[in-house]
């Protein structure tokens, strides 16, 4: 929202600067996000002294100077100006400006002697018509100095953020309201300058009048707070005085002409939206405000040709819709050259209306804006009033008949209490009833109740009637905000409060996450925070009803579907070792309910197992045993002390299944991705930390304060460490290609006994000296008796059990060399 | 001497030095070389460090740190040689200046480096972490958080939605109410997590970004307390000079505001960076609405609270000099092994 810091002068007298005036507002109303300097073109141009004059050797009427502008140097400057006086300021070109009028400053020879820069005249500055000579600048200011900020021309432009709350300052009323209050000045709409001193008396009415000529009808299902009008005769339509253009271009506002201008003016003065119709296109002097009909046509005003439907309110004639109420009027009664008589309409239209027409429409205007956020039910008489005293003095005219006022339920203001002790115990500063009171008289509150007045919960507690334009103040809080903005927050002191423990535990999965990163990074992994959109598939995914691209409108069920999408974004970059990890969230399908989400960890290696090193210059890359332990790890770290195992897969893709506790937690995947042939294989792990509980903790208003189960920590168990010495040996074994090794292992344990301490698969041999089907692997064995050394007898003799029973249950020789 | 002479001067001692260093094949050629170069009498560069009080101030320093430069070069350099020229005791010979064998460095994201840093600052404050869904509930979205059904206020939330009710979360804040719900005051919790918003990606927004969240709830929980924990954080995070809170807007505080650090480009006088306002805003705030503490079942008249919520991303941004927030996303590795720390 735009202000101009000239008009808000004309309406509370006041001699803050713009950036003054910019903090002032920020700081106890309304965020100012810029300043604009409406002439910023003439930045460049600085404050320059004259230094020298001489006449040009060549010329009767020029002169040459020596120019101080700030620079260091002086600066030869030749000048056709009978006034230029050694010793004096003027604003000065320097070379490379651009004048407002688009010629360029350039370094240039006149007469034979060069000039550098140019020393200004108020026209060449377009700051008026004088062209007597160059600007004479009667100030004290030092070479150098900018123009704009020596002289103060030019109006400059606050730009401000007004939040939803209050639409009472989308105005230059609204925010002159509350810099009145602030610097304790008096604030006045500033008098139209040849309008008539009164208006006819206005004639209030419920559902339907007459405007004069104009017969006025509002259907109840317009839902329309209040409609005011009038009829204004002869008026002569043109272009519009410099003062009202240079108002509305200040706050970005185009000129149309004087009537419509004059609309535009109220809305930016006083925050009412006007519409002035051409009376004469009403069909049958007829003004209806109706819902319109579906598939009713209408030309908007910006030569669009919108098709309306039930949820929209229209003003229409006896015939058909002429304007979109709130948003905006119509093509065919457009005020133009040719009008005579307008219908002039202030009303107040109900926000939820004006933002359904304006979603439906996709129409966002000035007026739309103003009416979703709602509009003062007080604002209409006066702001008929003024508009009507601008058409009159810009375009003549005159009222026919009384103009009409329907307000069918006139809004009683309403009252909140406010107890200071509230404010106390909200703010942590005590400010008295009497401080509150005056804070909120200061911006148009009034006071019920004598401040110091007790009430009967022995509180001090103020009742405070809220201003016509303050809906947004409905509780006690919205006082208790308006007191700290008024008192100011910067005088709220600032003191940490001695504060307990919080009953609210760790959230679990968050550190467990946080190992999870600590154990990744350090496994060489890098994480990704990628979007969750993917192209998906009818069944199996969760759908955005209303997604950015109907290519990836689904969220994705894995991790791994991002990450290979990210890895293929690195191998499109000739980025082959992509190594990468997201901790997120992923979605299935709920029945009849929220998604079902999971929080998962899913990683991607691809490419060198290592960095490339002089001792291996070409490091082997990452294969499926990476990607098993991969999987061991993460599964080892996201449940620290459960019980891990990874069983071969069946599943498309798959190689192994995560198994936690005997529970199928996550997998170990081939991931099959758009990939160079250069690339390496990509491995996946995709594992699931647990499900994010989404249903409602209690009903609305409710809780469900009983105690909290948190998980216990499992700890690692101790061993004694051995006393004994061990016995190793090694088995090799001639396995057929269809027997899992595990099926070894797990019979040859059986068979080494109590006295196996461990076993480990320590090579895998096909070709020369094993027949085919067949390959040779090799376990080594550790052995060892708790209390006594181990004989070698008793060693050969578990050794030849264990063959035995190889060959016995699964046929199984050793290989022999 | 002038300046530029002078440090010409240690410039081609540079190159004569590193030259004879390389030139010596024993120790003695490497002490003699040595001595020539650095020798305290009669060292080329004490020649040079004699010609330095002649210069002016401004030029001595200059000189100063090239002459600083040079010495530790060649210094360096005469340690490598030495190394190179020492016989060795036992074990094969090797070349010590060769690469190490290292290992593959992952990296956090940047956003959670930063989540990280405001996690621990407000861990000695007495905050714990809590979380919640993405998938959300309208109502702990927006209902339950005094959104105005049909309101302006919902503009700037442009929702994903999933049907059934519900939608992709627009903010942390439906855990406050989440939390609030379950657990009794004193509840001190932090929210990280991301929130989703119907923009398409420009250099300095995303459909999905990281937020985070904070909420102290207690019976002496008041703005002043707020503005004390706040600055403390913005002055400890972003070793800001100066703060401000401005009134601001939220449907789930109140009294609500902003608060800014003075700008850290310009100091606070005024650049592109912060408007010419010499202020950047880095996180909005304000008290608890009473009506949120009533839908989580908190009596407002019992309890009060402040909450504030902040994007790590918009941090990473402003902190790493990032270009176009989708560097964030497209987890480029080339991006991602810049932050391995």
């Amino acid at each position: 929202m735009n202000v101009s810091h000239d008009w808000l002068r004309a309406l509370v007298a006041h001699d803050l600067s713009p950036a003054r005036l910019r903090d002032l507002l920020t700081s106890r109303v309304v965020t100012v996000d810029e300043l604009v300097p409406l002439r910023a073109d003439l930045a460049p141009i600085v404050v320059a002294r004259v230094v020298e004059a001489a006449r040009h050797p060549d010329s009767d009427h020029l002169w040459i100077t020596r120019v101080d502008a700030g620079g260091g140097e002086l600066l030869d400057v030749v000048c056709g100006a009978p006034n230029v006086q050694a010793g004096k300021l003027y604003p000065f070109a320097p070379v490379g400006t651009v004048m407002p009028e688009g010629l360029k400053i350039e370094r240039r020879k006149i007469r034979g002697q060069v000039s550098n820069g140019m020393l200004c005249s108020v026209r060449e500055l377009k700051l008026g018509e004088s062209h007597e000579g160059i600007m004479e600048l009667d100030l004290e200011a030092a070479p150098g100095t900018p123009f704009l900020d020596a002289v103060p021309v030019g109006d400059v432009r606050l730009v401000l953020d007004v939040g939803a709350n209050r639409p009472d300052l989308l105005s230059h009323l609204g925010v002159a309201r509350e810099l009145a209050a602030a610097l304790g000045k008096p604030l006045v709409l500033p008098p139209i300058p040849g309008a008539p001193a009164s208006i006819p008396h206005i004639e209030r009415r419920t559902s339907g009048g007459h405007a004069g000529p104009a017969e006025v009808t509002v259907e109840s299902e317009a839902r329309t707070t209040r409609y005011m009008g009038a009829v204004i005769r002869g008026v002569k339509v043109g272009p519009s005085p410099e003062w009202l253009v240079q108002r509305l271009t200040a706050v970005g506002s185009r000129s149309i002409n004087n009537v419509v201008d004059a609309t535009n003016y109220v809305l930016h003065e006083l925050g009412q939206p006007v519409h002035a119709f051409d009376f004469a296109k009403l069909a049958g002097s007829r003004v209806v405000v109706r819902n319109a009909r579906r598939g009713e046509a209408l030309v908007t005003l910006d030569g669009v040709s919108r098709t309306l439907d039930e949820r929209i309110v229209v003003i229409a004639d006896a015939e058909r819709a002429q304007a979109v109420a709130g948003v905006m009027g119509g093509r065919d009664s457009e005020v133009g050259d040719a009008t005579n008589d307008l219908f002039i309409e202030v009303a107040t239209f109900e926000p939820a209306r004006t933002r359904a027409a304006r979603r439906a429409l996709g129409l966002t205007t000035d007026a739309s804006y103003r009416f979703e956020r709602g509009v003062d039910p007080e604002l209409p008489p006066v702001a008929l009033t003024r508009v009507i005293q601008l058409v009159q003095s810009l375009a003549g005219g005159q009222v026919d008949g009384l103009p009409l006022d329907l307000y069918a339920a006139p809004r009683a203001h309403a009252t909140v209490g406010v107890r200071a002790d509230r404010v106390r115990r909200i703010l942590g500063e005590r400010i008295g009833a009497d401080a509150i009171a005056r804070l909120l008289r200061g911006v148009g509150f009034r006071i019920q109740t004598s401040p110091g007045t007790e009430m009967l919960s022995g509180q001090e507690e103020l009742g405070v009637v809220v201003p016509s334009w303050r809906g947004d103040v409905t509780s006690e809080i919205d006082l208790v905000e308006e007191v700290a903005r008024l008192h100011g927050y910067d005088a709220i002191p600032t003191e940490i409060a001695p504060f307990r423990p919080s009953t609210v535990p760790d959230a679990p999965e968050w550190r467990q996450a946080d190992r999870l990163r600590d154990e990744l990074v350090a496994l060489g992994l890098h994480e990704t925070r990628a979007l969750p959109f993917v192209s998906g598939a009818e069944t199996g995914y969760v759908r955005v009803q209303n997604p950015l691209a109907e290519t990836e409108s689904y969220l994705r069920r894995e991790i791994l579907e991002t990450l290979a999408r990210r890895a293929e974004h690195n191998l499109a970059h000739m980025q082959g070792d992509v190594r990468i990890f997201e901790i997120g969230a992923v979605f299935a399908p709920g029945e009849r309910s929220l998604p079902k989400e999971k929080l998962r960890v899913g990683a991607l290696v691809m490419g060198a197992r290592r960095p490339p090193h002089f001792s291996e210059p070409r490091p082997p890359l990452y294969d499926e045993w990476d990607a098993k332990a991969l999987g061991e790890r993460i599964a080892a770290v996201a449940e620290p002390g459960g019980e891990v195992d990874l069983v071969p897969s069946s599943a498309k893709e798959s190689l192994w299944t995560i198994m936690v506790d005997a529970k199928p937690r996550g997998t170990v995947k081939r991931l099959v991705i758009d990939a160079p042939v250069w690339a390496g294989p990509a491995f996946g792990v995709e594992f699931t930390l647990g499900s994010v509980a989404s249903e409602h903790v209690a009903q609305p208003g409710a809780h469900d304060w009983s105690p909290v189960e948190l998980p216990k920590a499992r700890h690692s168990e101790y061993r004694d460490l051995p006393t004994q010495p061990a016995a190793i040996f090694d088995l090799a074994l001639l396995v057929p290609e269809d027997l899992a090794a595990e099926r070894v292992e797990s019979a040859l344990r059986r068979a080494a006994g109590e006295l196996l301490e461990s076993v480990s698969l320590f090579d895998e041999y096909r070709g020369k000296g094993v027949e085919p089907g067949f390959r040779s692997l090799a376990w080594r064995l550790t052995l060892r008796h708790p209390e006594r050394t181990l004989r070698d007898k008793e060693v050969e003799g578990r050794r030849d059990k264990i063959l035995r029973t190889l060959a016995n249950e699964l046929g199984i020789r050793t290989r022999t060399a | 001497m002038t300046l530029d002479e002078l440090l010409a001067i240690a410039r081609q001692l540079e190159q004569d030095g590193l030259a004879d260093i390389e030139r010596a094949t024993d120790a003695d050629g490497l002490e003699a070389a040595r001595a020539a170069l650095l020798g305290r009498k009669s060292g080329r560069l004490n020649d040079v460090m004699k010609a330095l009080p002649a210069l002016a101030p401004d030029d001595r320093r200059a000189a100063g740190a090239e002459v600083n430069r040079v010495k530790g070069a060649l210094e360096s350099a005469l340690e490598t040689r030495k190394g190179a020229l020492a016989p060795r005791a036992a074990g094969p010979r090797i070349d010590p200046t060769m690469p190490a064998r290292r290992q593959w460095r992952g990296s956090r994201h940047p956003v959670t480096l930063v989540i990280d840093e405001i996690v621990e600052i407000f861990r000695e404050l007495g905050f714990t972490i809590a979380v919640g869904p993405e998938a959300e509930h309208e109502w702990y979205n927006f209902g339950a958080l005094n959104f105005p059904p049909n309101h302006p206020a919902m503009d700037a939330h442009d929702t994903l939605y999933l049907g059934e009710g519900s939608l992709l979360r627009t903010h942390t804040s439906p855990v406050q109410v989440r939390a609030l719900q379950r657990h009794p005051p004193p509840v001190r919790i932090l929210v990280p997590g991301n929130v989703y918003r119907r923009d398409f990606f420009d250099p300095s927004h995303a459909p999905m970004f990281a937020q985070l969240e904070g909420l102290a709830v207690d019976d002496n929980i008041t703005f002043a307390d707020l503005k004390a924990t706040l600055t403390r954080f913005a002055t400890r995070f972003f070793g800001a000079a100066k703060t401000r809170f401005r009134p601001s807007y939220f449907p789930f505080t109140e009294p609500s505001a902003e608060l800014d650090i003075s700008c850290q480009v310009c100091g606070g006088s005024g650049c592109g960076v912060c408007k010419q306002t010499g202020w950047v805003e880095i996180l909005g705030c304000g008290m608890v609405h009473p009506r949120v503490l009533e839908n989580a079942g908190v009596d407002p008249e019992r309890y009060s609270g402040w909450a504030f919520g902040m994007g790590p991303g918009r941090v990473a941004v402003n902190r790493y000099r990032l270009p176009n927030i989708k560097l964030l996303y497209d987890s480029d590795v080339r991006f991602l092994e810049q932050f391995d720390r």
